[in-house]
């Protein structure tokens, strides 16, 4: 069982990138054999009402019992408790907020009350680092990284919450770990898309150092090659018992 | 057959205290993902005792001498680029000689000097002489100066290239940073530029890119610092491309431009 806890549908807004409807995700799915995609409605992450493209995503995710719909909301705007309801009544299996493309401060009072409302609710929240290698954004694309102060702010804010912050590289998921406390640390999954293999091993490093059970198998395509993980994951010598965990028994136990 | 046209090892006198375990884990997962070959480039002293993209006669030469090292314990496995640094012109040329008379079979320019910047001539000159390929460190479309770097980018190496016709340049990491979409239309119509597609960057529709600017004809696989992302490049195109086309880009290519006999099955 492999699920990619860090998929999109739809276009992105800073090039052209092919394979963005359900049916090439599905056709990319079958080519690298992963059995489920959580999946997030890329354009609206950068509409000012990021919500409107909830609706279509849960009718998309109807269509197809290996998509697993992760809708976005933006707590700056009225109502946007709802969105927590309607998520657990689609059965999403995580919320997400990408606060710096919502213009929002990543730890400031709408942050806050987002994350003691998933907390709250056992609503996993899902933040990404990045979208793009920050070498080659667009000239106009100017939104700043998630800060690793950030999650570590808001792993603190709430004693319940649970993130899962995607596209972290090796540096990032260090200082946020061995910056938290350990029953803060438990409460954050680390996808693995950004972290390096071989020769310079972060990732064998970090199993090593945090441990097999706080990462969980994503991708982050189309925008990237979902190759490149199950790449990672035959580069490395782990037990066939490690690689499940990464590969679905984490993420599960996330959304348990 | 697998050749990865763009590998780094590193030595004791950097600063690295894990050089060992890098070196051994490059051949570990060289072996896993079917790496026949890789031919490798050593910059300096990797900023131990003078810069990375600005390494010191000193440092080039023991980089070097580090690498023949490593290309003798390895004589199936490893083959080497002389990394030159242009500024030092004379001992630029005169480690081309001395180190591809010791069997390496490519001349690496890393960030030293601008890849248009006349101080560059003799040395494709002398790429010509001996047949060797030019692998050029490049920023995909450099919009201002970077620390630590004179990097190149696309329009500059293409400017050298076409005042050498004749030399085989290899423009480096198409997935190394930058937009690599600027690099893919200066080279488009640069015949002697061979696109390597090694670097961290796995972004969808590069390769399709890739192979609309300049064909199967002139792509080179290869991974830098990151063989993982390089063997889901690898993995990706063999969905698509037909068998020999995926030969061209696994080792054909660099056949073709590197010297006869450089690789086992020539």
């Amino acid at each position: 069982m492999r699920i990619d806890c860090n998929a999109f549908l739809g276009a992105y807004p800073w090039r052209k990138v092919p394979g963005t409807s359900p049916d090439a995700l599905l056709q990319a799915l079958e080519r690298t054999k992963i059995d489920a995609a959580w999946i997030t409605h890329l354009p609206s992450l950068f509409w000012r009402d990021p919500t409107e493209g909830n609706a279509w995503l849960y009718d998309t995710a109807r269509q197809e019992t290996r998509f697993k719909p992760v809708p976005t909301v933006h707590p700056g705007l009225a109502e946007w408790e709802q969105v927590i309801g309607d998520a657990a009544n689609a059965g999403a299996p995580a919320i997400r907020c990408d606060p710096l493309y919502l213009g929002l401060d990543p730890t400031g009072g709408e942050m806050r009350v987002l994350t003691a409302a998933c907390g709250a609710a056992r609503m996993p929240l899902m933040l990404a680092v990045r979208l793009e290698d920050g070498r080659q954004r667009h000239p106009n694309d100017h939104v700043p990284e998630l800060p690793a102060a950030a999650v570590r702010a808001l792993i603190r804010s709430d004693a319940d919450v649970r993130l899962l912050v995607t596209h972290a590289d090796r540096a990032f998921i260090e200082e946020v770990h061995f910056g938290s406390a350990p029953e803060e640390a438990r409460r954050i999954w680390w996808d693995i898309c950004w972290i390096w293999g071989p020769p310079e091993d972060h990732l064998a490093t970090l199993l090593d150092t945090i441990g097999p059970e706080r990462f969980v198998f994503g991708t982050g395509q189309p925008l990237r090659l979902p190759e490149t993980s199950i790449a990672k994951l035959d580069l490395l010598d782990v037990s066939p018992d490690k690689r499940e965990a990464i590969e679905s028994k984490n993420v599960r136990e996330l959304v348990s | 057959m697998l050749v990865d046209v763009h590998a780094h090892f590193y030595h004791q006198r950097t600063p690295r205290a894990d050089w060992r375990e890098r070196n051994e884990s490059r051949i570990t997962a060289g072996a896993r993902i079917g790496i026949s070959v890789h031919v490798a480039s050593i910059l300096g002293s990797f900023g131990l005792t003078s810069p990375t993209y600005f390494p010191s006669p000193r440092d080039v030469t023991a980089g070097n001498d580090a690498l023949l090292a490593l290309q003798r314990a390895h004589p199936d496995r490893i083959r080497g680029y002389v990394c030159v640094n242009p500024n030092y012109g004379a001992h630029a040329r005169a480690e081309i000689v001395r180190c591809l008379d010791a069997g390496m079979i490519g001349i690496k320019l890393a960030a030293s000097r601008r890849a248009d910047d006349p101080l560059l001539d003799p040395i494709a000159a002398l790429a010509l002489q001996r047949r060797v390929p030019i692998l050029q460190h490049i920023w995909q479309h450099r919009r201002r100066d970077w620390p630590g770097q004179e990097a190149s980018d696309a329009t500059e190496l293409c400017t050298l290239a076409r005042r050498h016709p004749d030399v085989p340049f290899i423009l480096a990491h198409i997935g190394g940073g930058g937009d690599w979409l600027h690099s893919l239309h200066a080279v488009a119509n640069v015949p002697n530029v061979y696109v390597d597609l090694s670097g961290s960057g796995v972004d969808g529709g590069m390769l399709e890119a890739c192979i609309a600017s300049v064909g199967v004809n002139r792509l080179l696989w290869g991974s830098d610092i990151t063989m993982d992302t390089g063997w889901a490049k690898l993995r990706y195109l063999e969905t698509f491309l037909s068998k020999d086309d995926m030969a061209l880009v696994r080792w054909k290519n660099a056949a073709r431009i590197f010297p006869p006999g450089a690789f086992p099955t020539d």
